[in-house]
């Protein structure tokens, strides 16, 4: 194929698809005026920001963590405990939180990275499950109850987050600036070297680079992105409970990201607006057949399309521009 | 008589409930393991078929009237047969790629069963009888006996061992591993591979329901027993390493063992102590203790 062309149209979809993320972040912005509800989306956000953590993970290094509700879910105590019982202002609360899952992912990241491929995800799910006895008997998260009435408080001290606008306008804020984290991590050099690990690890390794030390860097760093969504939910709800911290939680992570495309940038935004819709709307009328539901999406997904959502769809524009490109060549 | 400040009637009854737990590891971990050797899946759905196993024993008590000695045989097969059609209508599209796609789809097909039976029966859990022969206590003159525990873990031990016999020193095992090794050789000796992937699972879905029945007069039968209990079995997989079947018995009988005796000095660390050791072992040796390095 002619690399001129090849460009121009690298170019074309480069330029499409920040039209198409300036408009969804003009439709978050004016999302509350046209009537969404902001706790709703505020929620949708937040698993958003978790599954692109995520998704950093095991699309971009090729590790399925099984384990990242203990992330999403310590930081959610952590952050509720501070502020409510040590009057931390809702910042500082925030960091608190991905600094404690940030050493969190450090030992799990650590001990995992001996092993390989399902042993890796036995093992993050294994240790996640510790943390979450840990979360069930620790003195100050309120076992079974959890924790309950954290208080928003005041950003910097100053900024009231009483009210839900406040509120969600820090939460697009976060997202905004999460999302772009995880790009920016993606498209450096040593989100290059993710890459590298992901298609031909050996190969990594006898160019000279210290694999595991990336792995666990990218562990690290996923988890304490996953540790901010998590202390945002905190902020956003008011209470954290031991679901957040259950390896349910670490199940429908993977599943909003493998169905809105695993590896992709957009799809584990799309993922998790399609889960949390189908939750927020089934909830109340089915009641447990939404777990049936979800069971069946996860299966439906690993059967029929494996890229997601949002991968089929890049791959049938691809097909397609291959085909109109054809003719050229 | 003590034992370092325990009544010894209390040191033994929890090393008796351990020994059982640890039956019942050692039982899913031998499962999981033969499937994994057989068909390279991670079966999440090991705990919803053992969770099946329990409640068709129930189910059968409770509307048919079938006893548990039936309920022991014909839970198992109901439930194999379950997993043969599983293995045709699902697993076998997955044998070809990333193994992890087979444990995602194994972990919908666990939430869709689970979803299924808590709808159905709720999360309160059903009474299971233990069945009258086995009902009542023997006095050993230094601890009572609990006939019922005694029986599971006999049990488990017999099957756990005619399994190992079954696939380590028979020409059917010989097969069995040989197809774990190169499908497409064994095939072309003239062995219908496809068959006995679809068998294997069937067995290992028999197998887990197996130790549902077992369990049922023990534990409230509740839908959430399996994935309660599938994730320390992971972990004892992970700590034996899945390479070999002796490993997965005698992991799953110790780990058991020491879980008991956790509670009787520290109880608060009783639901953790398996995954400590998964620590240390991984530590120490990253393809666990019966693993091959690979």
């Amino acid at each position: 194929m002619n690399p001129l062309t090849d460009s121009k149209q690298m170019t074309k979809a480069a330029k499409f698809l920040r039209i198409t993320y300036i408009a969804l972040l003009i439709l978050a912005l004016v999302a509350p005026m046209i009537g969404l509800y902001p706790v709703f989306v505020m929620k949708l956000l937040c698993f958003a920001l978790f599954a692109c953590a995520f998704n950093l993970l095991l699309g971009f290094t090729g590790l399925l963590s099984f384990g990242h509700a203990a992330f999403f879910g310590s930081a959610a105590y952590i952050t509720g405990y501070l502020i409510k019982s040590h009057n931390f202002t809702p910042e500082l609360g925030i960091v608190a939180g991905m600094i404690g899952s940030g050493l969190i992912g450090l030992v799990v990241g650590y001990v995992a990275i001996r092993r390989q491929g399902i042993y890796f995800a036995m093992i993050t799910l294994a240790l996640a499950q510790m943390v979450y006895f840990v979360c069930l008997q620790a003195p100050f998260t309120g076992g079974e109850d959890g924790l309950q009435g954290v208080p928003r408080g005041a950003l910097f001290g100053l900024l009231s987050l009483q009210s839900d606008t406040a509120m969600y306008y820090l939460v697009v804020a976060v997202f905004v600036a999460g999302f772009l984290a995880v790009s920016r991590i993606v498209h450096s050099p040593f989100g290059q070297v993710l890459k590298m690990i992901r298609e031909n690890e050996p190969r990594a390794i006898s160019l000279g680079y210290q694999v595991d030390r990336y792995k666990l860097m990218a562990f690290v760093l996923s988890a304490a992105l996953a540790g901010l969504a998590g202390s945002l939910k905190t902020l956003i709800m008011g209470f954290a409970t031991l679901s957040d911290v259950h390896w349910t939680m670490s199940g429908e992570v993977i599943l909003m990201t493998l169905l809105g495309g695993v590896g992709t940038f957009f799809g584990p935004v799309m993922g998790a607006g399609i889960v949390i819709s189908l939750q927020d709307t089934l909830a109340d009328k089915v009641g447990s057949w939404v777990n049936v539901i979800i069971g069946v999406i996860f299966v439906l997904c690993v059967l029929a399309f494996r890229k997601g959502v949002v991968g089929e769809l890049q791959a049938w524009l691809e097909r397609r521009r291959s085909v109109a490109a054809a003719p050229k060549a | 008589m003590e034992i370092f400040g325990i009544p010894l009637q209390a040191f033994l009854g929890q090393l008796m409930l351990g020994l059982v737990n640890g039956a019942f590891y050692a039982m899913l971990s031998l499962g999981l393991a033969v499937i994994f050797g057989l068909l390279g899946i991670v079966n999440f759905a090991h705990g919803a078929l053992y969770m099946l196993g329990a409640f068709a024993a129930w189910i059968m008590l409770d509307k048919f009237g079938i006893n548990y000695w039936y309920a022991l045989v014909l839970a198992p097969l109901t439930v194999g047969a379950l997993g043969v059609v599983i293995e045709r209508l699902f697993l076998k599209h997955l044998y070809k790629i990333d193994p992890i796609y087979g444990l995602l789809l194994t972990l919908g097909l666990a939430l869709i069963a689970e979803g299924i039976f808590r709808e159905l029966y709720g999360v309160s859990g059903q009474n299971y009888n233990v069945p009258e022969l086995l009902s009542g206590a023997t006095n050993l003159g230094f601890m009572v006996l609990p006939n019922y525990r005694a029986w599971v873990v006999l049990v488990s031990l017999a099957v756990c061992v005619g399994t190992w016999y079954l696939i380590e020193r028979t020409r059917l095992g010989a097969y069995l591993r040989a197809g774990t090794e190169n499908a497409a050789l064994v095939q072309a000796f003239g062995i219908n591979v496809p068959l006995m992937v679809m068998l294997t699972y069937g067995a290992g879905a028999a197998l887990a329901a197996l130790a549902g029945v077992l369990a049922a007069p023990i534990i409230q039968v509740n839908p959430l027993m399996g994935s309660n209990l599938i994730i320390v079995v992971f972990a004892v997989v992970v700590i034996g390493g899945m390479g070999s079947i002796m490993g997965s018995i005698l992991t799953g009988l110790s780990l058991g063992v020491i879980e008991g005796l956790t509670r009787v000095f520290y109880p608060e660390a009783s639901s953790i102590v398996v995954f400590i050791i998964m620590v240390i072992v991984l530590m120490i040796r990253p393809a666990g203790l019966f693993g091959k390095e690979a």
